[in-house]
């Protein structure tokens, strides 16, 4: 497994948290094991948009990776209420409809970018790196220099 | 059945399995199927409705289903049944998301419903009065069967006749 230099808030140096959220349990297990070669810390994850809006709430991550296509809310519309309740909120689409449409209506409704699926860590990597922008530091690879 | 909607369908399945799988794949057999369908193994079944109706589905024998989603999920353990049903649902999503980007892109506008799983033995039969067009995928993870039975929607007929 390809090794990144591990991304931390820059505030308090502790681990990105992240809120997956993806109606596929096999999506969230390996969108998971992705941001740990980040760094990073699942803090949270649900399988639609209903339960992504009070997963937000509960645990306030600093990364939220939102897939389009779920039951009961589709992705775009719980991106949209949970900027609208919280501005800061940084929301990061990611979805194999990765179609113009979606892309346009998914960052008017205030997410940060968009990854298409099938997800590759380098991309997702340098997504993370950018939506964290002065918020997050990454630092040296494990081995890096060795 | 339109054979041009099909081709955007390879090429997704192509760029979904080749690099998750790390090998190439390849077309085993093509033919052109017009009967009911019951599941073979594992087995997603993704419906279009719009500009583009129809279905397709993706179906693998049980223990290729459990070696590609432990070849996904980078694992060398087997993974559980469980676990197997859901990578094939994810990956018919992968594929059927990358395909309908490049329909849509060509202006086709279309609704793709959730994955709905079906399994050898439970006596599922999927009829309908259409043509499918039944590809199989050759992996080093095993054989992976794309049945695609589409056709335009009564907009876009409906469109194309004014």
């Amino acid at each position: 497994m390809e090794q990144f230099a591990p991304v931390k808030r820059s505030k308090d140096g502790q681990p990105v948290r992240y809120l997956i959220v993806d109606d596929s349990v096999f999506a969230r297990k390996n969108l998971g094991k992705m941001v740990e070669t980040f760094g990073g810390h699942v803090a949270g994850e649900a399988g639609d948009g209903v339960t992504a809006i009070a997963e937000y709430d509960r645990i306030q991550p600093d990364i939220v990776l939102m897939d389009i296509t779920m039951p009961l809310m589709e992705g775009i519309e719980a991106a949209e209420r949970i900027v609208q309740q919280h501005p800061d909120a940084r929301v990061v689409m990611v979805s194999s409809v990765g179609y113009q449409e979606n892309i346009v209506a998914a960052l008017q409704k205030g997410a940060r970018h968009f990854v298409q699926k099938p997800v590759k860590a380098e991309v997702l990597y340098e997504v993370i790196k950018y939506v964290m922008g002065d918020e997050g530091i990454a630092g040296q690879a494990a081995g890096a220099g060795a | 059945m339109k054979m041009d909607l099909i081709q955007p369908f390879i090429n997704a399945a192509d760029a979904v399995l080749a690099p998750g799988l790390q090998c190439p794949m390849t077309i085993a057999n093509l033919s052109m199927e017009r009967e009911s369908y019951s599941p073979h193994g594992v087995a997603a079944l993704v419906a279009l409705s719009g500009d583009i109706e129809g279905r397709i589905i993706f179906d693998l024998d049980p223990n290729t289903a459990s070696r590609i989603a432990s070849k996904f999920a980078g694992s060398d353990e087997p993974a559980s049944d469980a676990l197997a049903q859901e990578a094939v649902c994810e990956l018919a999503n992968q594929v059927i998301g990358n395909a309908v980007a490049t329909l849509n892109d060509q202006g086709f506008n279309f609704r793709v419903h959730p994955p709905q799983l079906h399994l050898a033995g439970q006596g599922t039969r999927i009829t309908e009065d259409t043509e499918a067009v039944v590809l199989c995928f050759e992996t080093d993870s095993g054989n992976v069967s794309m049945n695609i039975a589409l056709d335009y929607g009564a907009t876009r007929v409906a469109a194309a006749g004014q």
